[in-house]
């Protein structure tokens, strides 16, 4: 059955993403784009990420669709179309796809024990995280604990483009204001 | 049976995404995408009881919210071209 709906949810999120190749309302785009990330939500609670499922949705289907409108508020909501370097184009994303996906054939399957995922720190974090920093959950612990500066790190980025958003909307209020004068 | 639900809805899925992708007017795009995130919903609460794991309902929850304020926001863009509007009509 967990097979089934991986393979389902799979093939509809190739069908979204064709969509929103051919798409040329921005509106429905971003719509579909919302759906993207729902259908790749429930795809991490199918693969037992249910953290990662948390953040999708929340920044995926919310925030990132309200920004995108946003940002259609403030320039248009038409495409223009460019006829320009199509083969070029496709040939880079060629080339990049069939790299990918010869590199794909190096990496050790799903759940692997030799995997180097498994191998290394993970046993540790396992066995020692409830002793050594006392938090139920092993994700939370290596988050906010064992990979504490790379969590600051991520939090002083967010903030920094946080920062440069407000920058610019602010700047477009305060020239309209301006040209109102 | 939870397994019929869960076919049941990705019927669903699938309709919705249908009407999503062939349209024609926005206001039927805003209505499958509303079915596809409730469809989405139903999905995570059943897969957490056929998986033994009703935890589950929190993220569906929270689903259930973000949804809503995505719906609001594409409305509001809609009807005033301007998502800091007030909101008052003249």
């Amino acid at each position: 059955m967990e097979d089934i709906i991986i393979i389902f949810l799979l093939s509809l999120l190739a069908i979204t993403a064709i969509a929103i190749i051919f798409m040329r309302n921005m509106l429905s785009v971003i719509m579909l784009g919302s759906i993207y990330s729902l259908l790749s939500a429930v795809i991490f609670v199918v693969l037992d990420a249910v953290d990662v499922a948390f953040t999708e949705a929340a920044v995926g289907a919310g925030i990132s669709s309200v920004l995108f409108l946003s940002a259609f508020a403030v320039t248009g909501k038409r495409q223009v179309l460019k006829q320009k370097n199509k083969l070029i184009a496709f040939v880079t994303v060629s080339l990049t796809a069939a790299a990918l996906i010869y590199a794909t054939s190096d990496m050790p399957y799903v759940g692997d024990p030799n995997a180097p995922v498994q191998t290394h720190v993970a046993a540790r974090y396992i066995e020692q995280s409830g002793s050594e920093v006392g938090i139920p959950n092993m994700v939370t612990a290596v988050l906010a604990s064992y990979r504490g500066f790379d969590t600051l790190g991520e939090v002083a980025v967010v903030f920094t483009a946080m920062i440069a958003v407000l920058l610019l909307l602010l700047r477009r209020e305060e020239e309209e204001l301006d040209r109102e004068k | 049976m939870i397994a019929a639900a869960l076919i049941a809805i990705m019927i669903v899925m699938l309709i919705a995404l249908i009407r999503t992708c062939i349209g024609p007017t926005l206001f039927d795009r805003i209505l499958a995408i509303n079915t596809f995130s409730t469809a989405t919903v139903l999905m995570i609460s059943l897969y957490g009881f056929f998986n033994q794991r009703p935890e589950f309902l929190d993220i569906a929850i929270v689903y259930a919210m973000i949804n809503f304020i995505g719906t609001v926001a594409l409305l509001k863009l809609h009807r005033f071209d301007d998502l800091g509007h007030d909101g008052d009509e003249s």
